[in-house]
């Protein structure tokens, strides 16, 4: 499958798929004491599309995620981002955790400006880019405060617009939602949503809701239970028109859930 | 809003007048100033009993204090108490933040140097107090040692245990936005350490005050020492329990304001 892509888009590169931003070949992963998180895993994920790893928990999708990173290494394989070996952290890659991860002593324009500061930008610039960020994800106001004066929804804006601050071309979304509100949850997804349509970034998004999955993305990878390897790719072309709630119960939408549902069921015994 | 509904089935408005009372009574300040006030009231009926001849009341007390304070001998004995006390706690402050964090994120030398001070925190280290006048004689050096036996261990094991406990989060937090190992030491890993580490500044500082006192009864009587064992064996008790109570007020006063320092230094969020 990916030799065929990679031929197409050396052939015609017109009417290929988006080009692969993020890619994965056979990447393992056993921790230490032998559990096997990762079995050869190879994925690409193309440029500008939000891709969703889903799979059961514990099966390593938040592994996987680390790994791009650059966080944790590979126990084997390599995972190519932009052309270039992971070998760690890199600029490219912006990371959004699922605990917000937020320094509780710092503001929320210096925990924004965290990622720019450690570049070495200048205070006064910084502060800037991170203002417009806050204002961005809808915080506006709430620069000097601290994350403790803050809802869990708005911590993650938080950590949001730290993502968004140093301008990387990939962010990394590790369940981002899972500690917020459901109504606060519905609301984050439609912004992803627009997000992904007028940035021209790419993301990866793990979660373990297959609602969640198949409303935000454009590419859903399923994974299997450890060791983990890609069961199935969906995309699930949900037509997104203005009312959410419509697509919420659109037939289309419902039967890919569905879909989804009959694949990850029988991990469940 | 709720006392409004009460009000509005009752009619009763003694029902919120009686909570006003229960809520001034449970106040943080009044009850601070309740268990102030019977402390000081049982020592006042024990001093009355009497309990010991060689123990005042808190007012004999309290005018004894007025007298050492008065004839200026209270102010020369803090100046000579706080100098081995404030240097010894300085070389703690340093020599223990420093390897508390040294072992924390090297564990080859948690490993050498964590058991000394783990033996340290669990021995009686005045009884080590002859050991360090035969090294050191019976001058400031003694002294500043003896502080320093005292308040280090604490000290060094709170650092240790507080770089330890940074939320694996932020370390990943810190490492994904490229900050360099030094970036992560100075600007993830010490706040976040900083309110236990504080919390062993204030206990080594607690450890600090019975240390100094000590090696001012044990090794040389100089300073706040000197004034305890003097009127002890003039049999002056009053003024004996002032210089006592005034070393506990002042170091209770002193880990007040370390904690002040602490808030305005390094916790900005707490200040709101």
């Amino acid at each position: 499958m990916n030799t065929s892509q990679v031929l197409s888009h050396a052939t015609s590169p017109a009417d290929a798929a988006p080009r692969p931003i993020v890619e994965v070949r056979s990447v393992t992963k056993t921790y230490a004491g032998g559990v096997e998180a990762l079995s050869g895993i190879t994925l690409d994920f193309p440029e500008g599309k939000l891709t969703t790893l889903l799979g059961p928990s514990g099966c390593g999708k938040t592994t996987l995620l680390k790994i791009i990173a650059g966080l944790i290494p590979a126990s084997g394989g390599t995972v190519l981002v932009d052309g270039r070996e992971v070998t760690g952290p890199g600029p490219e890659r912006a990371f959004v955790f699922q605990d917000f991860a937020l320094m509780p002593w710092a503001s929320v324009i210096q925990n924004v400006a965290f990622g720019l500061e450690m570049r070495g930008v200048a205070r006064s610039e910084r502060e800037a880019i991170a203002e417009r960020h806050i204002e961005r994800v809808g915080l506006k106001g709430f620069e000097l405060k601290f994350p403790h004066e803050l809802s869990g929804g708005m911590r993650q804006r938080v950590g949001l617009a730290r993502a968004l601050a140093v301008d990387a071309k990939v962010v990394l979304m590790d369940e981002p939602f899972s500690a917020v509100d459901e109504q606060t949850r519905r609301k984050f997804q439609e912004e992803l949503l627009d997000l992904v349509a007028n940035e021209r970034k790419t993301f990866i998004f793990v979660t373990h809701s297959i609602e969640e999955a198949v409303y935000v993305s454009d590419r859903i990878v399923l994974l299997s239970r450890r060791p983990s390897r890609v069961t199935s790719i969906i995309e699930p072309k949900v037509v997104r028109g203005d009312d959410p709630e419509k697509i919420r119960r659109d037939p289309g939408y419902l039967d890919v859930v569905a879909s989804i549902w009959q694949q990850l069921k029988h991990y469940l015994d | 809003m709720a006392t409004s509904h009460i009000t509005h089935l009752s009619p009763k408005v003694q029902a919120g007048a009686t909570w006003d009372l229960y809520e001034l009574l449970t106040h943080a300040l009044t009850l601070k100033l309740i268990s102030f006030a019977s402390v000081l009231l049982l020592w006042e009926y024990a001093g009355r009993i009497p309990l010991s001849p060689a123990f005042p009341t808190f007012l004999e007390t309290l005018q004894g204090l007025t007298e050492i304070a008065m004839d200026g001998s209270l102010l020369k004995g803090f100046i000579i108490t706080l100098k081995p006390l404030l240097i010894g706690l300085f070389i703690s402050i340093i020599i223990g933040v420093g390897l508390g964090v040294i072992m924390a994120l090297h564990k080859p030398s948690e490993w050498l140097i964590a058991p000394i001070f783990i033996i340290a925190q669990a021995a009686p280290l005045a009884a080590l107090i002859p050991v360090l006048t035969f090294a050191y004689g019976i001058g400031l050096t003694a002294k500043i040692a003896t502080v320093c036996i005292m308040a280090m261990p604490v000290i060094v094991l709170n650092t240790l245990g507080a770089v330890r406990n940074t939320p694996g989060s932020l370390l990943e937090m810190g490492r994904s936005f490229l900050a360099t190992r030094a970036q992560i030491i100075r600007h993830v890993i010490l706040p976040s350490a900083s309110p236990l580490i504080f919390a062993g500044l204030r206990l080594g500082s607690a450890a600090a005050f019975i240390g100094v006192i000590l090696a001012e009864l044990l090794i040389t009587p100089t300073g706040i020492g000197d004034i305890i064992s003097y009127n002890q064996s003039v049999a002056d008790y009053p003024k004996m329990y002032a210089a006592i109570l005034s070393i506990i007020v002042f170091s209770v006063l002193f880990i007040e304001l370390i904690e002040w320092v602490e808030t305005f230094l390094f916790r900005p969020e707490k200040r709101i």
